[in-house]
């Protein structure tokens, strides 16, 4: 094998607190795509920001295509020959496609910009990508797909020896993602190394070559994938046993052959013609006492929108929703128990007009965006815990110090936060523990209706299980769910019903019983093809009144694959 | 979502999203229009032109050249201004000092010709000053992570401060040369005329649109405004260039102290008071988004003149009271920040 093009050796970083990378080695070659595996928290982007400038590194060496380096800052990494695209795009939204492949290096013509000069280098860039678009056009009326190929074509053209690219495909659908690879595999061709970062397993046995995995800031090793079994990676990433997973589906199997032979819970929510121009045409929705709703589609079907409406976050402009009882449901009445069985008519009749109005009716919404709308970084576990319940309170009622102090605590225990630090600040916790927070802090209001908006994005295998399993265990007691994942799998393990929606509508609405991940695929792609196919007599046998409405075969919308069908563990 | 167009290329696989389909003429102007890039600037000169008709439909005598050309000469110094804010705002940045410095420059430049300095050396001596002020108020605010808005302020409060150490009362400039420049006119022909002022005013907007537009440093400006974070790994000397846009806006701030010292020939303490405030609101009204990102040099000279139109206005009209200039100028702002806003809701 020929030299190694980057060389990093016995690299230790340290946050305040943190030992975020400990003696980890790392090596890649020339022609390689070289993946980077690990759990969240594991160090896997420390470890790619050490590699470009972004962090310094306390000890050990970076060798770079053979000269010790030592990067001060990104540009220094870039003038190596590492350039990177990360996962959330770093591009100017506000400048044009060509300036955003060329900044700092535009071709200039007696000191000015040569701007001709430049969207003629940019097109060639594009045109190589295969990529159609007018370089002279904003970046930011892009779709993220195509700014992504921007950024890849910014890094082709800097002559890159290595091309970072972190997490690259969360946001294409399956072309984008299989011209993303044709271009990966080109670059690979013409020597450039490059490492992907991808939490798809599908994607990194198609695309890598070599594998190296980290766990706990520590190197576990470096493998060549083909030697390596999915299952034993896996292993290797969480360094235990996936028994958990395979507990919980079969409870929640086990129950959902009780939950289908008994009668329907009493209905806690009930939501009638609700819907919301642009947003989610008109649909109707029961959600009964305890039971645990899925919802099934495709990125931008209308899943995340529907959820917002029933939390109340975005106003409903037509339609009714009833909210059965306002009491405090504090659990323990059990599955199909009688707290507040007057479904229909209650108190509410109305749609809700504002989290806060959602949050007294025992609402709890808990966003897809766990930055942007949940969790505060710069606050501690503590104060991000007792968060809604003293929004809810009213700000005029604080809530008394030794009474969050042992919230936070119960909440830190039940849910096994880490660091067990009410102190610690939100920002320093690891993904699966901003969340376990965040449902800490819904869970502080005693809802009675909780819904999940990808709950388990993006963190770590561990965590996942604990938290699929709370959301069953709440269920168990009384609590309603919705619960929206992009992983079939997860949804139908967890679901009494699933409601699938795709082209902001809601399609069907049936019982979990014995649903296969196929069948749910057929749905969410095409309502006709469930009639043939795999959907097991999909009006069950006491189903409710919102269950088996498998419709709309005239939609003829091609058969989309869904973003994350390749990530099955 | 797997829809695809056929493109000539043959052999070629399909393209993602095809970028460009057939567009009708009327909707790319509706795209222009809606663009946060252009449309604040085009509904602003046609605010300009619109006013201005107004104007000379209503008034005798206002449909001339030399009215349009006065608006140069009445408000040169503000258009230096607007320039200099036009950088910092670009960044996300801004810059409440400029006025106080203004008047630290006018004060400078009165009492030194008092004293006998020669005009050649007390104006590149203002610049520096006025530069260095810049500097310093960059490095604060790169260095010691001050918001912008406190840094500037400070330098607000210092520069007016040094105004009453220099003198409690207004001093008169007599120096030959400067009043010179200050009444000299420079005929256009058909009995048009304009003054040095408007020619260094235009000389600096000339060179400003060339440095944003067409230099590496004028598009990290932008790149700063759309995104510090990305900037910074993009590899752009962010820190640099986020200090020298201070550094402009100083500078910038010195001439327009000097181009008013010719137009009011005195330095007095009080003076452009509130001016920062004016600057401002003419690269707002001339389409330059407040976070960042988004505007053009020329759009803030165009929001400078339609200040001027406005007092031009009010002062054609004769009874009315020269603080309905504020009024307009407060209620145009209102609408220019809520057309932002809609416009960049629109693109998200």
């Amino acid at each position: 094998m020929t030299e190694p093009v980057v060389e990093m050796s016995a690299i230790s970083i340290s946050f305040p607190g943190v030992k975020a990378l400990d003696d980890v080695s790392f090596r890649m070659f020339p022609g390689e795509v070289h993946s980077l595996m690990g759990e969240n928290g594991a160090g896997k982007s420390t470890l790619i920001k050490a590699l470009t400038g972004v962090y310094q590194i306390d000890s050990g060496s970076i060798v770079v295509d053979g000269e010790s380096v030592s990067f001060t800052g990104p540009a220094a990494a870039q003038a190596a020959g590492i350039a990177t695209v990360y996962q959330e795009v770093n591009l100017l939204p506000n400048l044009s496609v060509a300036e955003n492949i060329l900044l700092g290096r535009e071709p200039r013509r007696f000191g000015s910009i040569d701007g001709r000069a430049m969207r003629r280098r940019a097109a060639e860039l594009l045109d190589g990508l295969n990529l159609d678009i007018d370089p002279g056009s904003l970046l930011g009326s892009h779709s993220l797909a195509v700014q992504q190929l921007v950024a890849i074509a910014r890094a082709i053209d800097v002559d890159a020896k290595v091309l970072i690219l972190d997490e690259p495909t969360s946001s294409l659908d399956a072309d984008e993602v299989a011209e993303l690879f044709r271009v990966i595999r080109s670059l690979r061709d013409s020597g450039v190394a490059i490492l992907f970062v991808s939490h798809f397993l599908d994607q990194i046995y198609e695309i890598t070559d070599r594998l190296t995995v980290l766990r706990n800031g520590r190197l576990v090793g470096e493998y060549l994938t083909e030697e390596l079994l999915r299952i034993d990676l896996v292993q290797k990433m969480i360094g235990k046993e996936l028994t958990v997973l395979d507990e919980i589906g079969r409870k929640a199997h086990s129950a959902d052959a009780e939950g289908a032979a008994a009668d329907r819970p009493a209905d806690f929510v009930r939501a009638e013609g609700l819907g919301r121009t642009g947003a989610i045409e008109p649909f109707d929705l029961v959600i009964g006492e305890g039971e645990v709703i899925g919802l099934a589609g495709l990125l931008g079907s209308g899943r995340t929108e529907l959820a917002r409406i029933l939390g109340g976050i975005d106003r409903a402009d037509s339609g009714t929703l009833s909210i059965g009882g306002t009491g405090r449901g504090t659990g323990g009445t059990g599955r199909g128990g009688a707290g507040g069985g007057s479904g229909r008519g209650g108190r509410g009749g109305s749609k809700l007009r504002t989290p806060r109005q959602a949050i007294s009716r025992r609402i709890a919404y808990s966003s897809e965006d766990r930055r942007g709308e949940g969790i505060i970084d710069e606050l501690t576990v503590r104060d991000n815990i007792v968060l809604a319940l003293q929004a809810d309170r009213g700000w005029f009622r604080p809530i008394p110090k030794k009474r969050q102090e042992e919230l936070a605590q119960s909440y830190i225990q039940a849910l096994n936060i880490r660091p067990a630090n009410p102190d610690a600040l939100v920002r320093n916790l690891s993904g699966g523990n901003q969340q376990k927070v965040l449902l800490a802090r819904w869970l502080a209001i005693a809802p009675r209706l909780l819904i999940l908006d990808e709950p388990t994005r993006g963190i770590d295998i561990g965590a996942k299980a604990e938290i699929q399993k709370l959301v069953y265990t709440l269920a168990e007691n009384g609590m309603s769910v919705v619960f929206i994942s992009a992983e079939l799998e997860e949804v139908l393990r967890l679901s009494h019903r699933v409601a699938v929606l795709r082209d902001r509508r809601l399609v069907a609405d049936i019982e979990n019983d014995g649903l296969t991940v196929d069948a749910l695929l057929a749905l969410i792609a095409d309502g006709s093809v469930a009639e043939e196919g795999g959907v097991p007599d999909a009006p069950t046998a006491g189903s409710g009144p919102g269950a088996g409405r498998a419709s709309d075969p005239d939609s003829t919308t091609a058969p989309a694959p869904l973003e994350t069908s390749g990530d099955r563990r | 979502m797997t829809a695809t167009i056929d493109r000539p290329r043959t052999g070629a696989p399909a393209p993602l999203r095809p970028g460009r389909p057939p567009r009708r003429p009327i909707d790319r102007l509706r795209d222009v229009l809606t663009s946060p890039k252009s449309g604040p600037v085009l509904v602003t000169a046609v605010l300009f032109v619109a006013v201005f008709i107004v104007g000379g439909v209503r008034y005798n005598g206002f449909f001339s050249g030399q009215v349009l050309l006065n608006l140069f000469v009445d408000n040169s110094y503000l258009i230096v201004l607007a320039v200099g804010m036009t950088f910092v705002i670009l960044t996300g940045g801004i810059d409440l000092s400029v006025g106080a410095v203004v008047a630290l420059s006018t004060m400078i430049a009165a009492s030194l010709l008092q004293t006998g300095w020669s005009p050649g050396v007390v104006i590149p001596l203002i610049l520096v000053l006025t530069s260095v002020l810049g500097l310093l108020v960059g490095l604060m605010i790169h260095v010691f992570k001050v918001q912008p808005f406190i840094a500037t302020l400070a330098a607000m409060f210092l520069a007016r401060g040094l105004c009453y150490v220099i003198s409690k009362d207004s001093i008169s400039i007599t120096e030959p040369t400067f009043v010179a420049l200050a009444v000299t006119r420079i005929p256009l022909g058909g009995g048009l005329s304009i003054t040095p002022s408007v020619v260094i005013a235009l000389a600096v907007v000339i060179v400003a649109v060339w440095v944003l537009g067409f230099t590496r440093f004028g598009r990290t400006v932008y790149a700063i405004g759309g995104s510090e974070q990305s900037g910074i790994l993009m590899g752009l000397p962010v820190a640099r260039t986020k200090v020298i846009v201070y550094v402009v806006s100083g500078f910038c701030s010195g001439l327009a102290g000097v181009l008013f010292s010719f137009y009011t020939l005195s330095g007095y303490p009080l003076t452009a008071v509130g001016t920062e405030l004016d600057a401002i609101a003419a690269v707002v009204i001339g389409g330059t988004l407040l976070t960042g990102g988004y505007g053009f040099v020329l759009g803030s000279v165009l929001g400078g003149l339609v200040l001027g139109v406005i007092q031009t206005i009010i002062t054609f009209e004769g009874t009315l009271s020269s603080w309905w200039t504020k009024i307009f100028i407060g209620a145009l702002l209102l609408v220019f920040i809520i057309l932002q806003k809609v416009l960049t809701a629109r693109r998200r």
